[in-house]
């Protein structure tokens, strides 16, 4: 066991970790702790863009985003924390167009901008042009930038280092964060790191889900960290479903292929968003759009023998346009499907896409306790933390502005924070926890196998909390996950190496991904109506009286060693904006 | 639009669920069990739509455990998964099974010049050390930055829009004979990386970074062998980057 020390740790090298670094290693000493080549992470898979209020193309203002945010958020928002969001996100723009992103320009030379979904004028008078992006590449141009700028920075890293846990130490009656505790995984070795400031950018958890466009790592590590810990999780009912995964895969075809003209038909050929959403049709919100996709499909519309998919069509649009708007995704669709985009129409469905909930932090990054309490050097950005700008529904291009906007926030407030304290001592036996869950998963002879439990688990969260919900459905999951959290004390692994041991890991993974997946369901079940991406058939309407607050979800472990789940609330912060109907 | 929605229809119900048998012969390889790698045979059924990495997780989840490789987005965007298939450089996840012939065993390699830690995984460190070293990052000298973004014309910002496609996957470097034989030379995805700087109408580092790709480990090791851009998930057209830096080099304009 090795023992590090830094003022400021940073869980996670994808887009909110690498902005982050970058401020806390001009302001201390700084180590990032990734389980993947920085390069490597999902941030680089996102495609349509990052939304700033720039005007370059036509007027536009961060009150309207402001607006639109709090609106597409189902009204769930945290204005304030959205008002930061709009506002900054045009210094966040360009200061990655000053890093070098090279980003589309406008034949004058500044950045361009296009339409995405929700994004409007005036509050919902039309759409705007706001999302800056390059090509269908902007997250790829995003993660590049951040790591060209993190090796131009100096930015220490350390890959491949698995953080498994959170230490927390009480002192005087509060509980301060310590350091954390992470695995390597060349090596098979514990590393303790103490560090005054923790920040975690670790990312979403939608590896719960089966048909998914989120990275096979992503399996909520950070979030299911301080959980276990004793720290609530915010809002994780609200999960995003995007309307066009590719057929069966779950890979991510751009909204920006609508926001081109790409039109969704069922398999007589109709444009059926035009019976749902009369005015904004195909490029109507992500949820609104989810479901009527699965309606079509539901009432016998859909397309292929098992009539389980409907079509994206790009076969009115000219293939240059395809070619120079969205190169990656026809290719996509040439790769895995063996279909031509130019003649072709795409066969897709929705896919789970995006955690609005997570871990609560303020606009600072730091990490809430309770409704209101910091828990002293703990912080969070970007997909792991729940600010609260997205509320009950994420606007396309606005999580890349979310981890940009918010990872530089935590990651100042975290080194200025770290020069005006001391270390805090590290817990007795800090290792415990970690040491002896590899234990017991290296030492286990039970006949459960993490393949095994994962499809399953994924197969009840696709088909019992997905874009429908009901009392039934999210009761048959819990009952599900529950028998599913007790076979996985019988899981055991075949590889009882400590070199690259990845058996080990994903059976770790499957573990985050069990205590998760069971916050989302009893999360869903208490939340009595519907609302963005939570929609619940047996309560088809939001429910300002009773639900416009946000969920808190504590795990609590009574004196015989039983694990429940306690949910709370916590008020929602408007300041502009009364709630309205939400229509498109 | 009714008849080609048809045309589908019969086209998915034909193919579909439709499995194969296919033997992955992978190159085996752990220190902690034997120091001598060996080629190991697995049967699996799969339907040939399915990638490689598909079949390699099907090992790994169902049959060994132990198999060991990299992995995350699985489709191509983040570059953990290049390996050798077939005696290619490819992803694994880009490779589906019926691409490759399943007729005969597929055979599934690290890719070569990079140490080999276990199974498919190797060492990446000495690829990112050159990927480092010719300042991947934009230089400007302009005292005091632009409130607003640096402009650029359309044209200028397409001078260099196929090296900003790079996901850092080593498949190209892997295959170069010349990087085979000695470890020291940059490499094409080094140079790809510095082309996109220096062909960049923002950066002012050119002339550093030309000189640095002048040394004896520079871009004149490159024997045009096209290796680089035949291996290249991204279609990065590798070999013409590097001779468009080896004619910067000889003209000083870019
Ligand atoms: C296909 C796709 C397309 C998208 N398109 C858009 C878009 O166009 N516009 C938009 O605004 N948003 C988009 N999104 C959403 C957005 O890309 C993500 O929400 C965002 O990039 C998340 O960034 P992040 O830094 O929080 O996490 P990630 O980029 O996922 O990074 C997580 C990091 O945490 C590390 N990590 C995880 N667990 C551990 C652990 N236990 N120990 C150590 N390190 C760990 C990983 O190594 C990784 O470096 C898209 C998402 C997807 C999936
Ligand atoms: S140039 Fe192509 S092959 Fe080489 S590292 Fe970049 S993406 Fe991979
Ligand atoms: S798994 Fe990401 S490129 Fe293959």
């Amino acid at each position: 066991m090795k023992i590090h020390k830094y003022d400021t740790v940073i869980v996670g090298a994808g887009g909110a970790g690498m902005r982050a670094a970058i401020e806390s290693t001009k302001r201390s000493r700084t180590a990032v702790l990734t389980k993947l080549y920085p390069t490597r992470s999902h941030t680089g898979a996102a495609q349509g863009g990052m939304a700033a209020a720039l005007a370059n193309v036509e007027e536009d203002n961060w009150e309207w985003h402001t607006f639109d945010t709090v609106k597409g958020g189902d009204y769930l928002v945290d204005q304030d924390a959205a008002e930061i969001l709009a506002k900054e996100a045009i210094d966040a723009v360009l200061d990655l167009e000053k890093m070098g992103l090279p980003f589309n320009r406008t034949p004058n030379g500044t950045i361009d901008q296009r339409r995405f979904g929700g994004h409007s004028r005036n509050h919902g008078e039309a759409p705007v042009r706001r999302s800056c992006y390059a090509a269908d590449r902007t997250g790829h141009m995003i993660l590049q930038t951040l790591y060209q700028n993190c090796v131009k920075e100096g930015v220490e890293f350390f890959n491949e280092f698995y953080v498994l846990d959170q230490l927390i130490t009480e002192v005087d009656g509060v509980s301060k964060s310590s350091g954390v505790v992470a695995y390597e995984l060349a090596t098979g070795e514990i590393h303790i790191f103490q560090a005054k400031a923790v920040i975690y950018a670790s990312g979403g958890t939608g590896k719960f889900f089966k048909v998914t466009s989120n990275a096979h790592t992503l399996t909520g590590d950070g979030q299911a960290a301080v959980y276990r810990r004793g720290l609530p999780l915010e809002d994780m009912e609200f999960f995003q479903f995007h309307p066009t995964g590719i057929w069966r895969m779950g890979i991510l075809l751009t909204e920006g292929a609508r926001g081109e003209g790409g039109i969704l038909r069922n398999k007589d050929g109709e444009r059926f968003m035009e019976k749902y959403a009369p005015v904004m049709k195909d490029l109507a919100s992500r949820d609104v759009v989810s479901r009527s996709i699965y309606t079509e499909i539901r009432e016998g519309r859909g397309c292929g023998p098992e009539g389980d998919h409907v079509y994206l069509d790009l076969t009115h649009l000219p293939p240059e346009q395809l070619d120079a708007k969205l190169p990656d995704i026809t290719e996509f669709a040439r790769t895995y499907l063996g279909i031509e985009p130019y003649t072709d129409p795409i066969p897709i469905q929705p896919t789970a896409h995006y955690a609005m909930g997570g871990i609560p932090t303020n606009v600072e990054g730091e990490v809430l306790s309770d409704n209101t309490t910091v828990v002293p050097g703990l912080y969070a950005a970007g997909e792991v933390a729940c600010v609260s700008v997205h509320g009950a529904n994420r606007l396309g291009t606005n999580s890349l502005l979310d981890i940009n906007v918010f990872g530089r926030r935590a990651g100042i407030a975290a080194a200025e924070y770290a020069h005006t304290v001391d270390y805090v001592e590290l817990p007795e036996n800090p290792a415990e926890f970690v040491v002896s869950q590899i234990e017991q998963l290296r030492t286990s002879t039970g006949n459960e196998r993490v393949a095994t439990l994962r499809k399953e688990l994924q197969e009840t969260m696709d088909a019992n909390v997905m874009v429908f919900r009901t009392e039934q459905t999210i009761k048959t999951a819990v009952e599900k996950i529950a028998e599913l959290r007790e076979r996985y004390k019988n899981v055991s692994i075949q590889d009882k190496g400590r070199r690259f041991n990845t058996d080990l890991l994903e059976a770790i993974e499957l573990g985050n991904l069990l205590d998760l997946a069971e916050v989302m369901a009893v999360s869903a079940l208490a939340r009595k109506e519907s609302r963005g991406g939570h929609y619940r058939e047996d309560y088809p309407n939001r429910d300002d009286v009773n639900f416009m607050r946000h969920t808190m979800a504590y795990r609590e472990v009574g004196d015989d060693g039983t694990e429940s789940i306690r949910l709370d609330y916590k008020p929602v912060v408007q300041t502009r904006y009364q709630p309205m109907e939400r229509k498109y | 639009m009714a008849t080609p929605v048809l045309d589908k229809v019969e086209a998915e119900a034909a193919a579909s669920d439709h499995l194969i048998t296919v033997t992955f012969r992978i190159r085996r390889f752990n220190p902690e069990v034997s120091a001598d790698a060996v080629w190991e045979d697995f049967q699996l059924e799969i339907d040939p739509k399915e990638r490689v990495l598909d079949g390699l997780h099907k090992i790994k989840w169902d049959i060994d455990g132990t198999l060991t490789f990299r992995r995350s987005c699985a489709h191509g965007i983040c570059g953990s998964d290049a390996m050798r298939i077939n005696g290619k450089n490819r992803l694994a996840c880009k490779t589906l099974i019926k691409d490759i012939n399943p007729a005969k065993p597929i055979t599934v390699e690290p890719i070569k010049g990079l140490t080999v830690l276990k199974d498919l995984v190797v060492d990446m460190d000495p690829f990112f050390q050159a990927y480092r070293d010719v300042m991947p990052f934009l230089i400007t000298k302009d005292t005091n930055e632009p409130t607003r973004e640096r402009l650029q014309s359309a044209e200028d910002r397409e001078r260099f829009d196929d090296t900003t496609k790079c996901i850092l996957c080593a498949a190209c470097t892997s295959s170069c004979p010349v990087f085979w034989n000695d470890g020291q030379y940059f490499g094409p995805a080094a140079i790809v990386n510095a082309h996109r700087f220096i062909f960049d109408s923002r950066d002012e580092a050119g002339e550093q970074r030309l000189e640095i790709l002048n040394d004896r480990d520079g871009v004149w090791r490159c024997r045009t062998t096209f290796n680089c851009t035949d291996a290249c998930p991204r279609g990065i057209e590798v070999t013409k980057a590097i001779q468009e830096v080896k004619r910067a080099l000889i003209t000083r304009r870019f």
